[in-house]
Parts: C-alpha cells; structure tokens; sequence
C-alpha cells in the first residue's frame, strides 16, 4: 500500500519533471529537470529493490553526467529562441513519429505474451532478494560469470578516454610549463658555479 | 516491498521535514508580499544601459575535457563497489578480475597524464 | 558459485586479446615517444592485425567462450580475417595522410586496432550484450577518427553527425533488444531462438528496433542518410575504413542474429531485409547518377552493394549465407583499390576528389587508369571480373530460395549502377586530360595492384573462397 503511494508520488514526478525537460523555454532549467527525473527513476528503482542500480544513477547521471550536459548547453551558445522558432514547424512530423510509437508501445503491451519457457532461459542463478544484498548479488556475477561483458566495457572506457582527448585537448604552444623533475634534478652542483673576483679588475672576465 | 520503505523511512522522514519547512517559505511570499509590478522592475540595467547581447558566453571546450574525464572515472570507481561487497564470493578469479579492469583504465590514465589532458594549459 | 570461480578458457580470444593488449601497448609507446613515432605505431599496428589475422586462421573447430557470449566458428573466423585484412590495409593507405606535420597522430592506427577488436566482438557475438559491446567499441573509435582532421570544419562535421546518428540508432537498438529479452527472457542467440519459435507481437517489434539499428550501421536504405555526408566530410583514409571492415563486421552480425536468433520467425524478418534490400539497391542505383564527388559517390555505391548482400540473407537458406560472405569479401577487395585511387589522386597544391579531375588518366597515367577501370567494371558487375560473381551467387541464392522478383529487381538496380561506374570509365578514357596527379606512392600502388589482379583474375581460381565460404555458411545451420 504504502509502496504503491511512492510508486506513483515517483512515476508522477519523473514523468512530469521528463515533459518539463522539453517544455521548458530556458535549456538550464531542462537540465534541472532532467535531473529531477533521474532523482525520481532512482526512486523507482529503489521500490523494486535494485537500490546498486538507484544509487548509480544518482552518482553517475545526477552527478556527472547532468554537470556535462550543463556544460554542453553553456558550450554550444546557442541561441534557443532563435531555435524553439521551428518547433510550430516540426510539431506535427514530431506528433506523428510520437503517436507511432506510442500505438507500438500499446500494441506491445496489448499483446504482452512472456514465452512459455521464460524461467527456464534465464540461465544465470538468481540468489532469493531475503538472502542477499542487490548489490553483493550483482558483484557475485559481474566479475566471474559476466567477466567478458566486464573486461569489454573496461575497453569502451579506455577508448572514451583516447577520443575525449584525441578531439579536445589543445596545447597553446606558447605556454611555458613547469617541469617539476627537472627542478628536483636540479643540484647546487649543476647551478652554481663560485667565482672569485679579484679586486680592482671589474667584472668584464672571469664570469664567463 | 514494504521491508525495502521501511530501510528508507528515515529519509522519508527527513525529506517530509524538508518539504514541510521550505514549501511555506516559498509559496507564502505569492500570498501574503506587497505587490506592485513594474515592467522597468525587471528590465535588464546595466550602469545605465540596455544590456549589449546576452549574458550566455561559450564555454572553454578544456571544461568538457574534464568533465567526461571525470565521468569516466567515476564509472571506474562505481565498478568497485558490487565487486567490494562481494570481494569474498568472487574469489581469486574475481579479484583478477577487476585488476585487469583496473589495468586497461591505468593505462588510459597513464596516456592521459603523460598527454598533458590534466593540466590546464 | 564454484564454478564460477574457475578460469574461463582464453583459446578461442587469442586474436582479440593479442589485438587489445598491442594497442594499449602502442598507445604506451606513442605517448612516450611523441608524435614522431607515429611511423612506428602505424608500423606495428599493421604487424599485430596480421599477426591476429594469422591467430585467427591457426584456430579450427567451433569453440565458444564465456558461457557462449563469445563463439570462434568458421563463420566468425572468414569474416574476421576479411575485417582485418581491410583494417590493415586503410592503416596502409593511411600512410601519406598521418605524414603531414600536423597530422602526426599515432592514436589513429590504435583507435583501429581498437575498432578492429570490437568488430571481432561483433562478429563473435552471440548474445545481445555481446553484441551491443562490440558494436559500440567500434562504433566509438569509429566516431572520434571521422573527426580526427578536426581543424577541418568538414571533418567535424562528418564526426558529429555520425555521432549524433550513431547514438540515436544504438538506442534503437538497446530499445529492441530489451523488447527481444522482455519477450524471450534471456538474451543468449540460442536461448531467444529456443523462445522466440512462435513469434508474437511485441516480439515482432523488437526485431524491428534490432533491425533498425543493425540497418543504421550497414546503412541500408531507410537509415543511409549519414552516409554520403560522412563519407565525404571523413578524411578519405578514413573513408576507406568506413567503407570496409565497419561493414563486414556490421553485415556478419546482421546474418548471425536473424539465422541464429530469429529462425522461427523468418518470414518476419525476410519481408523487412527484401524491402530494405530493394530500398538499398535502387537507391544507391539512381542517387549515384547525379554524383559529382567521388567519396560521395563511393558513399552511395556502398549503399547499393549492402542492399545486394542483403538480398543473400533475405534468401536465408545456408546458399544465401555463402553468397553474403563471398559479396562481403568481393566488396571489401574492389573497395580497399578504389580508395587507393581515391587517395592517389592529388595534385601539387592538395588532394582533389571531383570525378572531373580524372578526365583522360588514361593518357596520363595508364597504368593507374587500367586498373582504375577494372575496379569500376567489377563493381558494376561486368563478368569475368570478380564483382559479377559477387552478384552472380547472390542472386542465384535468391532464385534457390523463390525470391524471383527480388532477383530481378536486383538486375535491374545493377543495370542502373553500371551507368554511372561506366561513366567514370568515359570520363577517364575520352575525356580530354586534365592537369596530371602527382606520382602515386609505392604503397598506393601495392594496394591498388593487388587489389586490381585480384578481380581481374578471381575468376580463374575462385574455389578456395568459394569453399571457404560455404563451410563458414554451414557453421550457422
């Protein structure tokens, strides 16, 4: 019961909160909002129990990934007044793919059949929610039997990380660097030299 | 289910506290503030002009740079947690693992800092 | 759990380790070294593909890994060494491109040994997660090399719009594949076939999404629209890779999925692939006419010879398969010699990419212009060049299988691509000579020769393709 009351306190808000993210005339605030949706899909996701998969969307969607789309949105200066001109335009094109989709999804859902063989096809082992931790049942998994899946997204990883910076990064050439080992290495030895100055004789020799 | 609302009824506690204290803050100024609207009350002023263009600047690509990298490495570190918690079940193998995992970002890590990507300039 | 804590088995990934682990190697070795060892890195990129190609063929037997997400049959491993062979080769003709001072970047060759590997993902994958790593580690590295010129807008902009397009299209895909697992309730090829034997609505539109995606990185017609543009904005090297192995590995994983997955509702899937084939065909066919550029024209050629390879799968009978693989490789040959060309044609001041400026090569520079023509004859399917036969066991699968007016149409669209192959033909054998090409570099030259005996003289000795692309055809039934 009490459950059921947050179900919809969430489902309400996220959906709400997802038409504000296109409805609303300032692309900060639909970056606001689409945080408000992820905060509330985290919610959802608590109800059923997957409180790992809550907790990273929190950590990487609210906390990262919405800073990034605030930057996108500061980068691109563009002006959005000038570009909500053409929705009138695209409304009924966007309508229409939105109606499709929607009569497929009622489709879908109309004609829900899960094959007879389901519970049988599921072929990793699903430890009971009362013994084990969501979290403890997805590590016993992700990294023995799910391994390959493990180490490929590792690889994705690292070749997010090379073209992030293979396309962005830029070093303007006339910035000079400090380079810290090099003035560690250096010694007293190497830097100063203690000359002796005769009296009487200026500094033109002898310093060379 | 009801077990799973009742782990998180101290934050439904503190978030109904939070609601109830802010919520009339905010909607008691639309009831009960003076009102007397001026459209010169919100016209853009600075030092005695029009304000020249708008106030959004483009933002330095370099900020992104950090950004995804920063996501990227968040990733990294939200893998560890299942493994963490499950660290007694997953054995050598497990631990093996996540090393190699570790591994293949360390060296995206070590390109990244020898590239220069984590300093500014 | 004890089972799960034993070591997996590795045989079978030799390749794709072999390739991860150099590439991380080279990364280490360009970024210590600087940009000047780009020459290197390209170097040993090229030697480590051929040595995981040389792995790839050393395997034998179906072998399959990680509870059968990963699977080493005949299949995978002709398609893999056909993907290969064509990631090696762009590094090759890529040589003249990365030479420029400031285009010295070592991370191109890794990023294709990167994509390289997700392609094998890809072409070893049998299951839906599988699959969407694959696709998406080369999809990424993919993204980031269209824009690697990123001081030219052009580049940027073929990078971005692939980007956006790509993305839109892997969501398509995800959106299918968890219909497909909501459905099936697992996500294992084997598994879905086992559960999918009667189809069902929501079943249905799973595949559909599946199909889309898969469409998207094929670009098969519906979802072709970034391909002219990225293919011409790309710097052409990296054109040449797009056009290549991207596309074997695409197709393999498009052929694999509706066999194996999704055999007891093929008269589903075969309507949606003889559509799109037709689409694709006609399509490349008469938007090709009007070409002036030639990578763009190369764009739309590549959208009609998807739709032809396609017609095999439409036919989806263990022939159609062999003729799928044959057109793949026949493709990826006559495709990696005519961006030799591409590549070859510059200038003094730059490289140039208007069909125009090859009018009378044949004066000037007979040799590249003979087998420039060969390419052309071939892909247009001129028997006894190796292209007609490409075309010749597609088409005979469709008639096996009863798919006659596809067949015909197929003939038809071809008819309608000889026109504009062959007009590049005219343009360089009667056209008055325009100012002549710089001389084209030795390793131009390798690719466009080897490139260029091989379809002239495939059809001397066809069998041990022919064969080998039956067996990898039978490892699927």
């Amino acid at each position: 019961m009490i459950a059921a009351v947050f179900f919809y306190l969430f489902a309400s808000i996220c959906v709400a909160s997802a038409f504000m993210v296109i409805a609303a005339r300032n692309p900060v605030h639909s970056v606001l909002f689409l945080i408000l949706t992820f905060v509330n899909a985290a919610g959802l996701f608590v109800l059923m129990g997957a409180e790992f998969l809550a907790m990273i969307l929190v950590v990487v969607y609210v906390g990262a990934v919405a800073v990034l789309f605030l930057f996108v949105v500061m980068m691109l200066d563009v002006d959005f007044v000038e570009l909500r001109q053409g929705v009138l335009n695209y409304l009924p094109i966007g309508a229409l793919v939105g109606l499709v989709v929607l009569v497929e999804l009622l489709l879908v859902l109309g004609g829900w059949a899960i094959g007879e063989n389901v519970t049988a096809a599921i072929t990793a082992p699903i430890p009971p929610a009362a013994d084990v931790s969501n979290t403890a049942a997805l590590g016993a998994l992700l990294y023995t039997r799910y391994v390959y899946f493990f180490q490929a997204a590792g690889v994705v990883l690292l070749v997010a990380m090379i073209g992030a910076i293979v396309l962005t990064l830029r070093h303007k050439p006339y910035v000079r660097r400090q380079s810290i080992a090099e003035q560690n290495a250096r010694s007293k030895a190497s830097q100063l030299s203690v000359k002796q100055v005769r009296s009487g004789e200026g500094l033109s020799q002898g310093l060379q | 289910m009801n077990d799973i609302v009742k782990d998180y009824f101290p934050l439904v506690v503190f978030i109904a506290v939070a609601v109830v204290i802010a919520l009339p803050l905010m909607i008691a100024p639309f009831v009960i503030a003076y009102k007397k609207p001026d459209p010169e009350k919100l016209s853009a002023y600075e030092c005695g002009f029009n304000a020249f263009d708008d106030a959004r600047m483009k933002f330095d690509v370099r900020f992104y740079l950090v950004a995804i990298l920063f996501i990227i490495f968040d990733l990294e570190v939200s893998f560890l947690f299942p493994w963490a918690v499950a660290f007694g079940d997953v054995g050598v193998f497990g631990f093996w693992s996540m090393m190699v995992f570790l591994a293949v970002l360390t060296i995206g890590f070590i390109y990244e800092w020898k590239k220069g990507a984590l300093e500014w300039d | 759990m004890n089972q799960a804590l034993q070591f997996p088995a590795l045989q079978a990934l030799y390749p794709e380790i072999l390739l991860v682990v150099g590439a991380m190697a080279l990364l280490m070795l360009g970024v210590f070294r600087g940009d000047r060892s780009t020459g290197a890195v390209n170097g040993f990129a090229v030697l480590l593909l051929v040595a995981a190609g040389i792995l790839v063929c050393l395997q034998d037997g179906t072998a399959s890994a990680f509870h059968g997400s990963f699977v080493s049959d005949p299949f995978a491993r002709f398609l893999k060494v056909v993907a290969l062979i064509g990631s090696a080769v762009t590094i090759v003709l890529a040589t003249e491109f990365l030479s420029a001072p400031h285009r010295q970047r070592y991370e191109f060759a890794i990023l294709i040994m990167l994509a390289t590997a997700g392609m094998m993902v890809l072409i070893s994958a049998t299951d839906l997660i599988a699959l969407y790593l694959g696709l998406e580690l080369m999809s990424l590295s993919l993204y980031v090399i269209a824009a690697l010129d990123r001081d030219s807008l052009r580049s940027t902009e073929a990078g971005l719009k692939y980007f956006v397009l790509g993305a839109l299209s892997s969501g398509m895909l995800l959106y299918g594949s968890s219909l497909v697992y909501g459905f099936t309730g697992t996500v294992e090829f084997a598994g879905i076939a086992k559960a999918a034997q009667n189809g069902g609505l929501g079943l249905t539109f799973g595949l559909v999404f599946l199909f889309a995606g898969l469409c998207f990185k094929v670009s098969a017609v519906p979802f072709h629209m970034w391909t002219p543009d990225v293919y011409e904005g790309a710097p052409t090297p990296v054109t040449a890779f797009f056009a290549s192995a991207p596309k074997v590995a695409a197709m393999s994983v498009f052929v694999r999925a509706s066999m194996t997955a999704f055999p007891g509702i093929a008269e589903q899937w075969q309507q949606i692939i003889v559509f799109v084939s037709i689409a694709s065909m006609v399509l490349g066919g008469f938007a090709g006419i009007g070409q002036t550029n030639i990578k763009r024209l190369m764009a739309y050629s590549s959208i009609g010879n998807m739709g032809y390879a396609l017609i095999g799968l439409a036919a989806g009978s263990p022939d159609g398969v062999q003729s799928v693989l044959i057109y793949v490789s026949l493709y990826v040959a006559m495709t990696l010699g005519m961006f030799a060309c591409i590549i070859a044609m510059r200038r003094a001041d730059g490289p140039v990419e208007k069909i125009a400026d090859l009018a009378g090569l044949a004066r000037t520079k007979p040799a590249m212009a003979f087998f420039l023509a060969m390419l052309l004859f071939s892909l247009a399917g001129v028997p006894p060049l190796a292209g007609f036969f490409g075309k010749f066991y597609v088409f005979l699968a469709a008639m096996k299988a009863g798919l006659y007016t596809l067949a015909i149409l197929g003939v038809l669209a071809s008819v309608v691509a000889a026109y504009y192959y062959l007009a590049i033909v005219k343009i360089m054998y009667f056209d008055e000579p325009a100012t002549p090409f710089e001389p084209m570099r030795g390793e131009l030259k390798t690719v466009l020769a080897v490139s260029g005996l091989f379809v002239l003289l495939f059809f001397v000795y066809p069998a041990p393709l022919v064969e080998a692309a039956a067996a990898a055809a039978k490892s699927l039934f």
